[in-house]
Formats: C-alpha cells, sequence, structure tokens
C-alpha cells in the first residue's frame, strides 16, 4: 500500500503540474513543474513521506530503462542519419565532451571562489 | 499447429502493446546482467545494448518502430512520474544545496549555453543543415523538454529525442573518465556537470557511482530543463541575427 500510495502522490503531482503548465501558457514541461511543487511541499513538511521515498527510489534505480524506448525510435531515422552523420556525429560527440568539461571546470572554480571553505566541506569519500 | 495459424498469433501480438512491452523489459534485464558481469564497465552501458538488441531484433522480424512502440510507449511514460521522483534526492541534499546555490546557478547558466551554442556552432561548421542544427540544440536537455524546445526553433522532434538519448549515453560512458583527466574529484562538481550534460541517462549513471553525485545530477538535469526552455530559443535568436 505504501508503494502505491507513493506512485499515486507523484502521478498526481504530475497531473497538477501538466494542467498548470497547459493553463498558463509555461514553456516548462509538466513534470519538471510537478517536480518543484513536490520538492517545496516536502520542505515545508520537513521531511519526505516513507510512500513517496519508496516509489521514488523505485522509479530511480532503473531511470536508464526508461529512455530505451526512445533510443530504439533511432531506427525510424536511420536515412537521416545516414545522411548527416557526419555533422551529428561530430557535432554530439564535441559539445558533450566540452559541455561537461566546461562545467565541472566552472563548477569546481566558483565553488572555491564563492563558498567559504569549511562552509561546505570537500567530501571525496572514494576514488 | 499449423502455418496460418502462427501467423495469426503473430499478427495478434505484433499489433498488441504486450510485446513491445515484454521485448522492452527482457532485453534491458538483459543488458544489465551483461553490465554487471562487464563490472559495471560504462562502455557496457545498459541503455546502449538493449537498444541494440531491440534494434536488431525489431530489423529481424520486420516490425516497424510505430508498432514496437505501442507497447514501448508505458515504459517511455515512467519518464514523467521519474522526474517528479527527483524532488526526493534533491529535498535530501538540500542543505548542502542551499551552500552551493551560487556556484550551482553559474555553471548551470553556463553550461547550458555552452552545450546548445557548440552543438549549433559545431554542426554549423561541419554543414550540417539547419533543421540538424535545430534538432541538436537542446539536445542536452531531458527528452520531454528537448522535443518541446526542438519543436518550436525548427528542428524535428523525434529525431531530437533520438539525439538526447545518445548524448546521454555519450555521457554517461565517458563523464567518469573525463573528470579522472581533468582532476575533478567533488562528487557536487561532477554531479552538475552530469546532469547539464548528459539529463536522465547521465544522472543513472552517477547514481551508481554515489548518491551525492546522483542527487546533484538530477537537480542540475531538472534546473537545467528549466534553463534550457528559457535560454535556447533566445540563444537561437541571436545566432541566426549574428550570422
Amino acid at each position: 500500500m505504501q508503494f502505491l500510495n507513493g506512485i499515486t502522490l507523484l502521478l498526481v503531482y504530475q497531473l497538477v503540474g501538466e494542467v498548470t503548465v497547459r493553463l498558463a501558457g509555461v514553456p516548462i514541461p509538466g513534470p519538471v513543474l510537478g517536480m518543484v511543487m513536490l520538492f517545496i511541499t516536502l520542505w515545508i513538511r520537513g521531511q519526505a513521506p516513507e510512500s513517496v521515498e519508496q516509489a521514488s527510489s523505485a522509479l530511480l534505480s532503473h531511470l536508464s530503462l526508461l529512455f530505451v524506448p526512445a533510443g530504439v525510435g533511432m531506427m525510424a531515422h536511420f536515412n537521416r542519419i545516414a545522411d548527416e552523420w557526419i555533422p551529428i556525429t561530430f557535432a554530439l560527440l564535441l559539445s558533450t565532451v566540452i559541455t561537461m568539461v566546461a562545467t565541472a571546470l566552472i563548477m569546481q572554480l566558483t565553488t572555491r571562489w564563492l563558498v567559504k571553505p569549511g562552509a561546505a566541506t570537500e567530501e571525496q569519500g572514494h576514488e | 499447429m499449423n502455418e496460418p495459424g502462427l501467423r495469426d498469433i503473430w499478427v495478434y501480438l505484433s499489433t498488441s502493446p504486450l510485446l513491445g512491452l515484454t521485448i522492452t523489459l527482457v532485453a534491458y534485464g538483459l543488458a544489465y546482467r551483461l553490465y554487471l558481469r562487464a563490472d559495471s564497465n560504462p562502455l557496457a552501458n545498459p541503455v546502449v545494448t538493449s537498444v541494440a538488441m531491440l534494434i536488431g531484433l525489431l530489423l529481424l522480424t520486420g516490425t516497424s518502430y510505430s508498432d514496437y512502440f505501442e507497447g514501448g510507449q508505458f515504459v517511455h511514460f515512467l519518464l514523467g512520474p521519474a522526474t517528479v521522483a527527483l524532488a526526493v534526492p534533491l529535498y535530501q541534499q538540500f542543505s548542502r544545496l542551499r551552500q552551493l546555490w551560487l556556484p550551482v546557478t553559474i555553471s548551470l547558466v553556463c553550461g547550458v549555453l555552452i552545450a546548445a551554442g557548440s552543438s549549433i556552432g559545431l554542426a554549423w561548421m561541419l554543414g550540417g543543415s539547419t533543421e540538424i542544427q535545430m534538432s541538436l540544440a537542446p539536445k542536452s536537455a531531458t527528452a520531454p523538454v528537448a522535443m518541446g524546445i526542438s519543436e518550436k526553433i525548427g528542428g524535428l522532434p523525434s529525431l531530437t529525442a533520438v539525439l538526447v538519448v545518445i548524448t546521454g549515453i555519450t555521457g554517461a560512458v565517458l563523464g567518469t573518465k573525463l573528470f579522472e583527466w581533468i582532476r575533478v574529484k567533488d562528487d557536487t562538481a561532477k554531479g552538475i556537470a552530469m546532469g547539464v550534460a548528459a539529463h536522465g541517462i547521465g544522472t543513472a549513471r552517477a547514481f551508481q557511482v554515489s548518491s551525492q553525485m546522483g542527487a546533484f545530477s538530477g537537480l542540475a538535469m531538472a534546473l537545467s530543463a528549466f534553463a534550457t526552455a528559457l535560454i535556447v530559443p533566445w540563444l537561437v535568436d541571436w545566432m541566426q541575427a549574428l550570422f
């Protein structure tokens, strides 16, 4: 029952998010707004209920499974990808690498500059 | 059982969601086992292997993507509640987030600009059509957001969905090695970079490294969905005016 309650609550937040986004004409996706609203609720309550925690970790522990059907969609675009494979492959690979490296370095530098040492301790428990 | 009987069963199965849903879960289950067998090597990312298995199977049996998606959509649908569920790890990291809000904001805005700007710029330099450039621009945002933006700026939403998945896989596969090379050791910085560059697939990978990296990756993914929706259409207008 706990798990079912948790899932129901997640779906209710998504539904409210979708409806709000459509009514207000905001250019963000419904689930993202739902997430923000759930976050605010947890913040106000001061704790995450067991049911929501259970449902959330069940969904997030296999997050990558949820991208599989979209990935298979590649087969519907084989022609397009074959026609322009050079710009697609290189732009995608390079851009992802550049973004990842730049963002990590910017985050590291700005944390060092802007956050008082001790306030945010550098936890390096592993590797 | 005679020939027509078998064919009837196949006709029924190929138009019912049961088969698409079942093969998605079976393929992922196999791919995940393979990934564990390979010592969680990022190169054996379960999304890559299961997508490859499924495409192979569909091509072999002559099944169309839309028939497969009849079943696949049930898994695809869960992306919505999973996005909402990100609020929980986010809430659990809240105290740390409060200390880091300024660096996080700066990294996020820069990351989104770099992701979109570099993909448009690189695709343009390499001779990609405008349609391809626009389909690539939101590739680092999570699928539903990216598809919406792609449509708005003149890309192909369904192609964008595919590029989003490939981007996520690229980030998940290369991420940990890249962080090693540039000597970034802090899990918060690694998580933010994963989430900004490689959305949900990167986040799934980040959770395998540590729950802190996962939470910050989820945070960055959620916030960059906002930022991408706000920044990318504006950036595209600006770049088109410039060239």
